[in-house]
């Protein structure tokens, strides 16, 4: 049993229109069904775009907005379920940690008035005394003098802001503390210091962290188990490490791809995968996978019709996409690439075909489709050998074993797939950093 | 031993000279605002005018040299035949058009001015500020039957804001009578919705900051927020703004009773009576009517200026 | 001959009743035709600052300017407003780090673009817009005819970006300034505009100076890099001479400061401690010794010298620099 585990979460927000009365003329879909666990003790790492929900989410958690559907249980109680005054007491068990620094604090409150306010409210201490000696103990132990007590939140830095910030969700005691953005709105040399801080107060105090963020290597800095959010929904979730040595997610690809690394050597040698257009809005999502508008390696059945459940490969790296397992042994490539450019393992794909596959000729045209659907023990698959049969009457096979190729010349067997060039010449997207060094 | 005292110079000095760049402060905002404040020459001068005009309101008909109702030079003064009295030694001012000493008059009315201003300003801030809070609140932390409150509350003030003051002015007028309570309701009723409107807006953007969001995961009573945390954010475009009033409410009183809607009675002056009055002499005495103008005038600039003063002493994005 | 070379470049802040504020003080580098140069440092090195300062953007009022801004022969900084408009957007061109707020609300992107090309190219009526339709497509904007009837409202993020980056080449200048151009937007729109910048620098030969305080950003793009503190420039190195042997503890520290994505996990990082607001004059001393681990009693009488002291054309202001390769920073 996790500490705080998120079952279907649902968050969608109605628009609303009128001039006297107002109707609803549609929702936008901020969350849109998200499960995951957080352990006690851990660190698990939300990351995404603008956009993708993880504000909204890290509040919903917090139900300071309201749950349209799923559960947020802590510890054996449903946040979404509670009244409002039960939930008023719980607040206490689930803190968070704002991005804006300045804009989290009340201007016109000293740091004593900002800090016991929570405590009051929740009977900790039994008199101002007793919980100014408890916010001293706590002001040390996140590096700030006891004379902050009685200065106001415009007299300090930045970086001293934040630990009041994490100071006021440190003395109530919380069994998770939900960080949006901590460190986002920070100079780099403050980051580092909060980030530091957290780290240590985890250890000496045993905290749990949902961290929400775009900073993929922030995330990864911190996080235990980390899930990369794209437009309401979970696309993969990792262990730090799994994900950062082999991200499934096409999305979380391009998003790792994009990361800059301050290291001139890295970022000459890396391969860009570049996503074209913008993020749909998520007021009308795209149907199937929410993803394949923007997806190089979007295939012309299932992506754009069923939306992809997250599954476990092993590991406890679940995916939600259709085609994880091909793009990782390279039986799918990108759009735009050549198939040998992906490197696919040895062991399962053999490269000689798709290397023979010249990159200008469309795989339409070429009618080459390989799909695979791996089970774990995969079974030698039935290549069904039917030139004939369109790859749209492939759309309802959601729980298909095997392997399907259309073209009966690759047909092999499923741990050998034959690599699949879908290669659309007109537009490149591989970059490499090195094809233009600069004298 | 030589090594320890290089280090303890060297951390000496480094104080020392951090020390310098230093800028030790201690206080809320309140506080900061209120230095910017005396800081700025506008405000000091607005103040004093401000002032000045309180001291003559106050004291005024203890040092008016005659009575304001004395017609002492009833002889002097002929109306119809367009002979008046302008300034002179005995009279400052002049006479008015009934032989009284218009800088009598002139200091005894600064009260009933002042008093027009202030209760007319009053009565819309209050109400408007009642009605705002409640909306204000009902939005932000009310949910959806808040957010109905609201709208309908909002509906209310538009409808109020559509009247022309001068046409519920005269309405209330038929109703009460002709009176200088008249003039204040009527000048105090169209204030409301401003304050209301203003109060409402600046709750709704607080209502939205971060810090609320942190009072409410901590587990605050909503009551409690908005009182701590909402309200007192929001006040100052609402002070800032009764200040500025004060010279509307002042300058909207001498307009009503210029058209006649003001205090008939001849023994309480106030500048815009004075200034109803000796328009139908302009031709003849326009002295008179210049008198009273320009006291309104002054009045309004001074709390105009302090009430911009306080605008931007208040800003938030100046601080710091 | 560089096309830029500012010499110390000083911008004072005074205005009625308060005390002057000295933004930048003495910054001095190059900018070579084609060349990429980067300024680097976190909120209130005085980066930005200087950037305005060289498009004679800065307020005339309450505004001293000193030092010398020589672009290809004349004096950026003792240029008359008249002469800089001409220049700004002909010669200079600017890329912002908003691109909402730095587009006309009001105006369809497409006049935006057109007018530029009317005032600086002479271009008029359907020339200047088949101009503008090719300028969007150049910056990778799709469909460039619908898109210059819009209005900025109706782009995105990255394409409001693309568009400011069409607006500023339109009349190929030889020098384009970028202020924080992708700090407003999600990473892998960053990785798209960056890509963009980098094409335009190698096709047209346009020189850049990027203004940035990401790191990342810099490794990837600058050849040559200014690192700046408290308005003055603290390093200067070719990027890769700086990345592998950063030799200010400043630039140390903010190397260690960054968690990196390929850095492997449980690896802490070594923040500078201190804020910017512990600082001293550099009429005192360093800066940065507040903050430094490093300092001793000579760093604390009165301005360090740029001094080379590891290899000729890497330069550092230290009196105490890291020399050592293997040193952790602390």
């Amino acid at each position: 049993m996790s500490l705080l585990e998120l079952d279907g979460v649902k968050v969608h927000f109605p628009v609303r229109k009128g001039v006297l009365f107002d109707r609803t003329v549609g929702h936008v879909y901020a969350v849109d069904g998200i499960s995951l666990s957080v352990e006690a003790g851990q660190t698990y790492g939300l990351v995404g775009e603008s956009g993708c929900g993880k504000t909204t989410l890290g509040r919903a958690v917090l139900r300071l907005v309201d749950v349209t559907d799923g559960s947020v249980v802590l510890d054996g109680t449903d946040v979404a379920k509670l009244s409002e005054k039960e939930l008023r007491s719980f607040r206490r068990r689930l803190q968070m940690v704002f991005q804006d620094p300045l804009g989290s604090l009340n201007p016109r409150q000293n740091i004593e008035s900002i800090l016991s306010e929570g405590m009051a409210a929740h009977g900790i201490g039994a008199n101002q005394e007793e919980r100014r000696e408890k916010i001293k103990e706590i002001l040390a132990k996140v590096g700030l003098p006891t004379n902050a007590l009685s200065r106001y939140p415009h007299e300090f830095s930045g970086g001293q802001r934040q630990r009041i910030g994490i100071a006021r969700a440190l003395v109530l005691e919380p069994d998770v503390i939900i960080c949006d953005e901590p460190v986002s709105a920070l100079d780099v040399s403050i980051q580092a210091q909060v980030i530091n801080l957290l780290e240590e107060l985890q250890e000496s105090m045993g905290l749990t962290y949902l961290v929400i963020a775009h900073d993929l290597a922030v995330v990864r800095h911190i996080s235990d188990v980390i899930g990369v959010m794209y437009l309401g929904s979970l696309v993969e979730e990792a262990p730090s490490d799994a994900l950062y040595a082999e991200p499934m997610h096409p999305y979380t690809k391009a998003l790792m791809s994009a990361v800059p690394v301050p290291d001139p050597e890295v970022e000459e040698r890396r391969e860009r995968i570049l996503l074209h257009g913008d993020l749909p809005s998520p007021a009308n999502p795209p149907a199937g996978c929410r993803f394949h508008t923007r997806c190089p390696w979007a295939q012309a059945t299932r992506c754009a019709t069923e939306r992809p459940q997250l599954t476990d490969l092993g590991g406890g790296h679940k995916v939600a996409c259709h085609f994880a397992r091909e793009i990782a042994d390279g039986t799918i490539v990108r759009a735009g690439d050549e198939p040998a450019a992906s490197a696919a393992p040895a062991d399962t794909a053999p490269a000689d075909t798709a290397a023979d596959a010249p990159a200008e000729i469309p795989a339409q045209a070429t009618g080459e489709r390989a799909e695979t659907d791996r089970a774990e023990d995969a079974a030698p698959a039935e290549a069904k050998a039917d030139g004939a049969e369109a790859p749209e009457a492939k759309a309802d096979g959601a729980e298909s074993d095997g392997a399907e190729a259309d073209e009966a010349e690759d047909a092999a067997p499923a741990d050998t797939a034959p690599a699949v060039a879908e290669a659309d010449s007109a537009e490149a997207d591989v970059v490499k950093a090195d094809d233009a060094p600069k004298a | 031993m030589g090594l320890i005292s290089t280090n303890t110079s060297k951390i000496d000095r480094l104080a020392e000279l951090t020390a310098a760049t230093e800028h030790s402060t201690g206080a809320s905002l309140w506080r900061e605002a209120l230095r910017r404040l005396r800081a700025s020459k506008m405000a000091v001068i607005g103040a004093v005018i401000i002032g000045l005009f309180v001291i003559v309101a106050i004291i005024g008909p203890w040092v008016a040299p005659y009575g304001p109702i004395e017609q002492t030079w009833r002889g002097e003064v002929f109306p119809n035949q367009g002979k008046f009295v302008g300034a002179r030694a005995e009279n400052w001012f002049g006479l008015d058009q009934l032989g009284r000493d218009l800088f009598s008059r002139f200091l005894v009315g600064a009260r009933q001015t002042l008093l027009v201003g202030v209760v007319s300003m009053l009565i819309g801030l209050v109400v408007g500020a009642v009605i705002g809070a409640v909306s204000g609140a009902a939005a932000t932390l009310g949910g959806r039957s808040g957010q109905r409150v609201d709208s309908f509350v909002m509906r209310v003030t538009d409808i109020m804001l559509a009247l022309p003051s001068l046409l519920l002015a005269v309405s209330i007028a038929a109703v009460m009578g002709q009176s200088l309570t008249t003039v204040m309701i009527a000048v105090g009723v169209v204030q409301v919705p401003i304050f209301a409107r203003l109060l409402r807006g600046s709750m709704l953007a607080q209502g939205r900051s971060d810090y609320v969001l942190a009072a409410r995961s901590l587990g605050i009573r909503k009551r409690r927020i908005v009182l701590t945390q909402i309200m007192p954010n929001s006040l100052s475009p609402v002070i800032v703004q009764a200040t500025l009033s004060l010279a509307t409410a002042i300058i909207e009183a001498a307009a009503l009773s210029y058209l006649g809607l003001g205090n008939p009675d001849p023994a309480v002056p106030e500048w815009g009576v004075m200034l109803s009055s000796a328009q139908r002499f302009f031709d003849n005495a326009p002295m008179m009517s210049v008198y009273p103008a320009v006291g309104i005038i002054i009045t309004a600039l001074g709390f105009t200026l302090l009430g911009e003063a306080m605008r931007e002493a208040l800003d938030p994005k100046l601080r710091g | 001959m560089p096309l830029l070379t500012v010499d110390e470049l000083t911008v004072t802040f005074g205005g009625r009743g308060r005390k002057d504020v000295r933004a930048v003080n003495g910054v001095s580098f190059t900018v070579d035709q084609g060349q990429v140069v980067g300024l680097v440092g976190e909120s209130g090195c005085g980066k930005s600052v200087t950037s305005l300062a060289l498009m004679g953007l800065l307020p005339a009022k309450g505004v001293t300017l000193g030092g010398r801004a020589d672009f290809d022969g004349t004096d950026l900084l003792t240029l008359s407003p008249r002469r800089m408009r001409d220049m700004r957007g002909r010669d200079l061109a600017m890329i912002f780090q908003d691109p909402l707020s730095s587009l006309n609300p009001v105006v369809p992107v497409g006049v935006q673009v057109t007018e530029i090309l009317q005032r600086h190219r002479g271009l008029k009526g359907e020339a200047a817009r088949k101009e503008a339709a090719h300028l969007l497509d150049r910056v990778g904007i799709p469909d460039p005819n619908r898109r210059l009837k819009e209005f900025p409202h109706q782009l995105s993020g990255g394409m409001r970006q693309r568009a400011l980056i069409a607006m500023a080449v339109a009349c190929a200048p030889r020098l384009l300034i970028a202020d924080e151009p992708t700090t407003a937007l999600d990473v892998t729109i960053q990785a798209q505009i960056l890509e963009l910048l980098k094409e335009l620098v190698d096709q047209e030969g346009t020189a850049l100076l990027m203004i940035t305080h990401d790191l990342g950003v810099v490794a990837g793009l600058c050849d040559q890099v200014n690192v700046l503190y408290a308005g003055k420039v603290v390093e200067s190195a070719a990027r890769r001479e700086l990345f592998a042997h950063p030799t200010h503890p400043y630039t140390h520290g903010l190397l260690g400061s960054i968690p990196r994505l390929d850095a492997p996990r449980g690896e802490p990082l070594h923040p500078i401690r201190g804020s910017i607001n512990d600082q001293i004059a550099w009429a005192d001393g360093c800066a940065f010794a507040p903050r430094c681990d490093r300092y001793e009693m000579d760093c604390l009488t009165g301005t360090p010298a740029l001094t080379e002291p590891r290899a000729a054309g890497h330069q550092a202001r230290c009196v105490n620099p890291v020399l050592a390769t293997t040193e952790v920073p602390a």
